[in-house]
């Protein structure tokens, strides 16, 4: 294993001086404008509508119907500083507005309005600086979350290096999220010391935390094709449930779902994107997925954009999805007494998914709608259908203005 | 897991294969439809995914954490 390791190590040291180089002075003859700058707008709203009969809520049955309406706006700044590296800001804000028909079942009271309505907010900020004669990039990044049982505070950190030619670049980030759960129980569940604090809605809560490493490597493989290596390792301890979980026994009794206090992650994935003649890109992703749970997923996924012509596409895709179940699942009435962890969530079982439809992108030279700021529109559209007769609809709509 | 150390190893052996593309040869590779990040629109179905599946992450976005996903 040791000696695994050391081939490792320096096959990435090999392939780290690759991308060495001596920097070279700046060019004075291109003028860079050092004002902060405006450089695009994002809005993304989508809304996204589910319904299925296996609500982990409700002990693996009973309605999973949900719906959500998302609305995110990201503003991105960028200036240059008086050695030309540039500098960007971005802030983004995301609010997201959801029914949740099994949420009302843990109580009437635990949760915002008897339909189960219920809101997260999402606000972040990201400040990068690129040396465009070197080719290294360095960001920084803080986000936090709140909605009404979860609350969320996340940093991290990245680096990147392009090769002298421009065309590899790897990239190397660490994440974390300090995360709250608040733990509401079923109300059967509740005892009444507790239940006293709950009329003020203060819920006790518990941490949950995640730590990510990344690892990026892009590759132009030639003028029509090129590819994209990711490695996350991720790591999480603390409450890695939900206490209003429910979940039945063999012998009719009830608890709260029980998961492991850790869970280990390796995702590894692969981009390639092709441009097939003059018209047509293939956009192509696979994800091999183990955990130490006992989840072992794949992930298959094409899209292919038809250019109608050089401002407007069409882009039918279609993703596949296979997962083994979490060692702590089974069904209604399935666990038993002897069991040390449990779950009747189905999101944790055995399934296939397939997730299929097209988006239509526009972004005429003289801007949507002949306005030179409304750059670019984009419309998607997937319908998404689980093996555990699960299915949803989503629908999106980013909107980039410059 | 041979899977995994099979990528890193493969790596060197794909940088030496690559031709060397000169930014003026680069003009499809730059279409905005090449882009090999996840795109914005992606960024929601990404998330509905982290919450109804068991995996995530290796696509650009988050591993868990940060939502009461997964």
């Amino acid at each position: 294993m040791k000696k695994i390791c050391l081939v490792l190590a320096g096959l990435y040291l090999n392939l780290l001086a690759g991308f060495a180089q001596s920097a070279t002075p700046p060019d004075s003859t291109q003028y860079k404008s050092r004002k902060l700058t405006l450089e695009e707008i994002n809005l993304v709203s989508s809304y996204y509508h589910q319904d299925g009969n296996n609500s982990s809520v409700t002990g693996g049955i009973g309605s999973e119907k949900l719906t959500d309406f998302a609305n995110i706006i990201d503003v991105k700044f960028a200036k240059y500083d008086k050695r030309y590296h540039k500098h960007s800001f971005t802030f983004e804000a995301g609010i997201d507005s959801y029914t949740s028909a099994s949420s009302d079942q843990i109580d009437s009271k635990a949760n915002s309005s008897a339909s189960s309505h219920d809101i997260r907010i999402y606000p972040s900020l990201s400040w990068s600086v690129e040396n465009e004669i070197k080719g290294t990039g360095f960001g920084l990044n803080v986000s936090a979350s709140t909605e009404f049982d979860y609350k969320s505070f996340g940093f991290g950190a990245s680096f990147s290096k392009k090769s002298k030619n421009n065309n590899r670049e790897f990239g190397i980030k660490a994440q974390a999220y300090l995360d709250k759960v608040s733990l509401i129980l079923p109300v059967e569940l509740r005892t009444g010391s507790v239940a006293g604090q709950e009329d003020d809605h203060h819920y006790p809560a518990t941490p949950r935390n995640s730590l990510s490493g990344s690892l990026s490597y892009s590759q132009v493989v030639n003028q029509k094709l090129q590819l994209l290596f990711l490695l996350d390792l991720a790591w999480q301890n603390g409450y890695l449930g939900l206490p209003f979980h429910r979940v039945y026994f063999n012998d009719n009794t009830l608890k709260a779902e029980s998961l492991p206090g850790t869970r280990f992650k390796i995702p590894i994935g692969v981009r390639a994107n092709y441009f097939l003649g003059d018209k047509i890109v293939i956009r192509s992703f696979y994800r091999y997925y183990h955990d130490d749970w006992g989840i072992t997923a794949h992930t298959a996924d094409i899209e292919t954009a038809i250019k109608i012509t050089p401002f407007f596409s069409v882009a039918p895709f279609y993703r596949y999805y296979h997962q083994t179940a979490a060692k702590y699942f089974s069904p209604y009435q399935a666990h038993t007494a002897a069991d040390p962890y449990f779950t009747s969530n189905y999101d944790l079982s055995k399934f296939e998914s397939h997730f299929v439809g097209a988006g239509f992108r526009a972004a005429p030279p003289k801007g949507v709608l002949g306005n030179s700021h409304f750059s670019m529109i984009e419309i998607r559209y997937g319908h998404y259908m689980r093996s555990n007769n699960f299915n949803s609809n989503i629908i999106s709509l980013n909107l980039k203005f410059k | 897991m041979v899977s995994l150390f099979a990528i890193p190893l493969a790596i060197p052996v794909l940088i030496s294969s690559c031709a060397t593309v000169k930014e003026y040869q680069k003009g499809k590779l730059n279409d905005a439809e090449m882009v090999l990040g996840t795109r914005k629109i992606q960024k929601t179905e990404m998330s509905f995914q982290s919450y109804r599946e068991g995996a995530s992450g290796a696509n650009g976005g988050k591993t868990g954490g940060g939502c009461g996903c997964n």
